[in-house]
């Protein structure tokens, strides 16, 4: 189906219908084979069992940044198309980017608390996903101000695509800052080459949590399509009676 | 005059004469800087340590106080749509807008910096170095404030918005901004470094910033 003709919300729902259950149970299997392999992981040598957080840390990370991305496109599908499904999109993938990077962030504190004695260091990496949280935020915040749907939809397109533009310069400036200022205790998070008894678990977890991401925003954007219809019927509703 | 002159000078009259923001700003930065000593202590090595930090968030905040009434006042008495009906290209508008912004507010913040320097102990390599480092840094400022700016100007909350959507977007221009203001007193980075990345900011923002505004503009009006 070409992506235009998903401009007719019918059939978006239409689809939707037809294609959550079928995404989230195939979410649920992948999370089953992928919990049971990152159980069955070994530990760390250095970290023991802390590592398993990596499961859920580092995919919060991936889906955090490709919330953002999705929100670009979805930005781009607003002002260059006019798509009525992407304003939808945009605002159904906003609080589900922040609260991947909230996992992000709350996993990686409670790992920082046993290895590095702290749940938070001014570390560039950490800093820079607390500021895209905070970007986040400022989209949730946008979309929550304005009270026309396709205003607010064409406002927080704007902002995406400046938040697109910045994040790099944000991401490579606190790098910067870090080295600048504790040169002698970087934390390298990534480290050596993980090893493939680990190394595979996550990209089965990473998969897993891509499917979850999927049908979330599937889901998501099915329930704002039904939101604005309910707020289109008492709109009519009202003006009726008056 | 041209039409964008004209912008330029009403906007600055505005700005300076009664219910305008200009001297506002310094007066806040000067209220936010004094109050520093009392939060950390009148220490003055700390104070002369970190007085380019604390000198630079303040100019920061200050330079968010009149952004919300750059595109809301002419929103307001109608000038807004005026200007977009008129045959000036929207991003000409807006980038003189901004220019006016920064003459008026963040041109007396550099002024008065020199001046709360001499309270933080600041030497006079310090000083030339934040002066410097405020010219180079400041117009960044301005030009991501517009696009916020541009966003918030039909709401009635704006302000609030403004302040949460555009500062994380000013972290690569505060810490060059720092960096730089401290290179200059010593450090293992040559100023030159965080500086040229600093000027990259301000004009690279002042490239994308005005199509941004006017492109928000033009949406939130139709």
């Amino acid at each position: 189906m070409a992506i235009i003709n998903l401009a007719n919300p019918s059939r978006f729902l239409a689809l939707a219908t037809r294609t959550i259950p079928w995404l989230g149970g195939l979410t649920l299997l992948v999370f089953a084979f992928a919990i049971n392999q990152a159980m069955s992981a070994p530990d760390d040598y250095q970290q023991g069992a802390t590592v398993k957080i990596m499961f859920l840390h580092v995919p919060g990370a991936w889906l955090g940044m490709l919330g953002w991305l999705v929100m670009t496109v979805a930005a781009l599908g607003t002002l260059v198309w006019r798509h009525p499904l992407a304003d939808v999109v945009a605002k159904a993938a906003a609080p589900i980017g922040a609260a991947f990077t909230l996992m992000c962030l709350v996993t990686g504190s409670l790992w920082g608390r046993p290895m590095w004695g702290t749940y938070w260091v001014w570390d560039a990496r950490l800093t820079s996903m607390l500021v895209l949280f905070l970007l986040y935020l400022g989209v949730i915040a946008v979309w929550r101000t304005v009270e026309d749907p396709s205003r607010a939809a064409r406002a927080a397109a704007i902002l995406a695509l400046v938040g697109a533009l910045d994040l790099p310069i944000i991401k490579f400036s606190v790098d910067w800052w870090n080295t600048l200022h504790q040169g002698s205790s970087i934390f390298r998070m990534g480290g050596p080459t993980i090893d493939p008894s680990i190394l595979i678990p996550l990209l089965i977890m990473a998969l897993a949590f891509t499917l979850l991401f999927a049908t979330l925003l599937l889901a998501a954007t099915r329930n704002e399509i039904l939101r604005r219809r309910v707020r289109a019927m008492r709109l009519m509703q009202a003006s009726a009676a008056a | 005059m041209t039409p964008l002159a004209a912008i330029l000078v009403r906007d600055m009259r505005l700005s300076v004469r009664v219910g305008g923001g200009a001297l506002m700003g310094v007066l806040f930065f000067v209220t936010v800087v004094t109050l520093m000593p009392f939060a950390l202590g009148p220490d003055l090595v700390l104070l002369k340590r970190i007085g380019p930090a604390i000198l630079w968030l303040a100019a920061l905040l200050a330079s968010l106080l009149a952004l919300d009434r750059l595109f809301a006042a002419d929103h307001d008495d109608g000038s807004l749509d005026l200007i977009l009906m008129g045959r000036m290209p929207l991003e000409l508008v807006v980038a003189a807008k901004a220019l006016a912004h920064w003459l008026t507010t963040g041109l007396p913040l550099i002024v008065a910096a020199p001046l709360i320097g001499l309270l933080l102990d600041l030497d006079a390599p310090a000083e030339g170095a934040l002066v410097l480092t405020l010219i180079a840094g400041t117009p960044a400022l301005t030009f991501i404030g517009l696009v916020g700016a541009a966003i918030a100007v039909t709401l009635r909350r704006g302000g609030l918005l403004l302040a949460v959507i555009v500062l994380p977007l000013t972290v690569p221009v505060l810490i060059f901004g720092v960096a730089a203001a401290n290179a200059a007193v010593g450090g293992t980075v040559p100023f030159g470094t965080p500086f040229t990345v600093l000027c990259a900011l301000s004009l690279a923002s002042s490239a994308v910033g005005p199509f941004a505004a006017a492109a928000a503009l033009r949406q939130e009006m139709e």
